[in-house]
């Protein structure tokens, strides 16, 4: 077996086409379901893997798929391509570089809950993906692995992908389930979840692309073999995605809780240190926008779901963005602001007011006209916010806030000095 | 009229669907080709494909980002300025872009070639400052392939 689970396209070429793929052992997982276990073996050998959800929230993947009631049909499963955390760009690569892995993962997952039916939501940006994407479905059909009477079994699965058009909300589950049934997407009052109430009001499994790319190989290689990689909470590989100021940003596959940030920033298999020579790391985004900064103390933290949560912020889908010391923190935090004021769907009060309450405090800090109590004032608009609305959009609205104020208050102490004491010019 | 013109495309795509109104984000896809913006007249094609009411359509319309209910430049071109790409000159090519198009983001050129818009983040981090022409990757962008870019859409029939 190779270096790569997930990124098997980096040392086989032209895996994106099907020949190749099954050439290196792509539908055996398949055939092998299909042919030799029942739909409860699929599912008790991805609850044994420990495999957790790569979207974000980490959920167990198995236990998900065993909350789906047995006597209820149609169902369905929704592939979550919606990629559109900043700093993320895993799945991506996944559908260019590796689009049967995913294929044959929706396909598992389909077997295992009986669903008769895939929709594949990619974000409207990534059409040129959504193509190649298609591009495969097509030759997977051609070959027989989707379609009536898959591999001359009395299972029959379709597999379809549907564009988003735009609208980061639309990675929340049930908002993506909204969307894919042609509305705005408005997150969903839960309960119920998904598996009992989602597409149509019928039992729906949302899996994220990456998740669901775990999938073929812990079929075919089975639960044990995959528990060797990563730790006893957090097993098998993960995709981090590296960006801002590193000399080499992009998608690095390692075992989960066996590489630390400062590992991942600066080994020489990896980022390679910062952009710029003799620039140290001032914090951590380890989650894109959506979870707390940490700041250069917490470099030797490993990367896996408990550790980055024990120092204090989420691992989320892994998308760490570093800022060195050229970086305002106040500027970066407003940027994340900003993104969540563009963002928020505008169902709840206290995001869709926050997000623009705190957007206005921060265009003043940065345009140099910031008020002293302007730190006290995003505070009280972050605790009216968190905890207050249906999703979490607007929880992750208040960890630029809020972490930023915890670890560099200096920052903003400084442009609030500089205010009062040269205050800029005031437009009428 | 939509429906004759691109009858077969259209039965395909309510054929993916169990219930019509899922097919309304495609069809308004299909507007925008035909149109060049989801038009009055197209809205109320996909409401009447799907069964929807007309405010419905132009709800879905008003809530996604890559919906347009008014005429914009026959490219796009879309900057992602959010902080990835930020924190690698993303602001900078955005005022590279706003001189060298003469027009501000959200503005069309006055000739209707060119749409310059800033966007949130589009998932090229790794290879920033991006941004995407017509929905297509452009990515490690530099004044210089940003303005190749444009020199190539800017001559006759492009």
């Amino acid at each position: 077996m190779g270096r790569y689970i997930l990124l098997r396209h980096r040392e086989i070429p032209d895996l994106h086409r099907l020949e190749v793929y099954v050439r290196h052992g792509g539908y055996e997982a398949w055939r092998k379901a299909l042919t030799a276990m029942t739909p409860d073996q699929v599912i008790e050998e991805v609850k044994a893997s420990g495999l957790r959800g790569r979207g974000g929230a980490g959920f167990p993947t198995g236990m998900k798929w065993s909350f789906v009631p047995k006597d209820v049909f149609p169902k369905y499963v929704v592939v979550n391509a919606d990629e559109s955390e900043p700093g993320t760009f895993k799945d991506r690569e996944i559908m260019e570089g590796n689009p049967h892995q995913l294929i044959e993962g929706a396909l598992l997952t389909a077997y295992a809950i009986q669903a008769e039916r895939v929709y594949i939501y990619v974000r409207g940006e990534y059409r040129s993906v959504a193509r190649r994407l298609e591009a495969a479905i097509a030759e997977a059909y051609a070959a027989g692995f989707i379609g009536r009477n898959v591999l001359g079994t009395s299972y029959s699965v379709e597999m379809f992908v549907h564009l988003g058009a735009g609208a980061y909300i639309c990675g929340e589950e049930t908002a993506l389930l909204e969307s894919l049934e042609g509305k705005i997407g408005h997150p969903r009052v839960r309960p119920p979840f998904p598996a009992t109430y989602g597409l149509y009001g019928k039992p729906t499994v949302v899996n994220n692309v990456e998740t669901l790319a775990n999938v073929p190989p812990i079929i075919l290689h089975g639960a044990a073999w995959y528990r060797t990689m990563g730790t006893e909470k957090s097993p098998g590989p993960k995709i981090f995605c590296l960006s801002g100021r590193v000399r080499r940003p992009g998608n690095y596959e390692a075992e989960l809780g066996k590489i630390t940030f400062r590992d991942l920033i600066f080994g020489e298999e990896y980022g390679q240190g910062l952009l710029e020579e003799g620039r140290t790391v001032k914090a951590i985004l380890p989650a894109g926008a959506s979870a707390p900064m940490l700041p250069a103390s917490a470099l030797d933290t490993p990367l896996d779901y408990e550790s980055v949560q024990a120092a204090g912020s989420m691992l989320g889908s892994a998308s760490i963005i570093v800022l060195d010391d050229t970086v305002d923190i106040v500027w970066a935090a407003y940027k994340m602001v900003r993104f969540f004021q563009h963002e928020s769907c505008g169902k709840c009060t206290p995001c869709r007011e926050g997000t623009y309450w705190l957007r206005r405090v921060y265009e003043r800090i940065v345009a140099g006209r910031g008020r002293p109590k302007d730190p006290e004032l995003l505070e009280s608009i972050a605790r009216q916010m968190a905890g207050k609305t249906l999703c979490p959009l607007g929880d992750f609205a208040t960890s630029p806030v809020l972490s930023s104020l915890k670890h560099f208050r200096k920052e903003y102490e400084a442009y609030l000095r500089r205010a009062v004491e040269t205050p800029a010019e005031v437009p009428a | 009229m939509l429906r004759e013109k691109y009858k077969q495309e259209i039965e395909a795509i309510l054929a993916r669907y169990p219930v019509k109104r899922s097919a309304v984000l495609p069809l308004l896809y299909l507007v925008q080709r035909e149109y060049g913006y989801c038009t009055e007249e197209g809205i109320r094609e996909v409401a009447e494909i799907t069964g929807v009411s007309p405010t419905e359509v132009r709800e879905v319309v008003g809530f996604y980002t890559l919906f347009y209910d008014h005429p914009i430049g026959r490219h796009r071109i879309q900057i992602c300025d959010d902080l990835p790409c930020a924190l690698r000159g993303a602001d900078d090519l955005v005022a590279h872009a706003t001189r060298r198009l003469g027009i501000r983001p959200g503005e069309t050129t006055p000739d209707g070639r060119f749409t310059l818009e800033t966007v949130m983040c589009i998932g090229a981090c790794h290879r920033a400052p991006a941004m995407q022409v017509d929905l297509e990757f452009v990515e490690n962008v530099t004044p210089e392939v940003f303005d190749r870019v444009v020199e190539e859409l800017s001559r006759d029939g492009a």
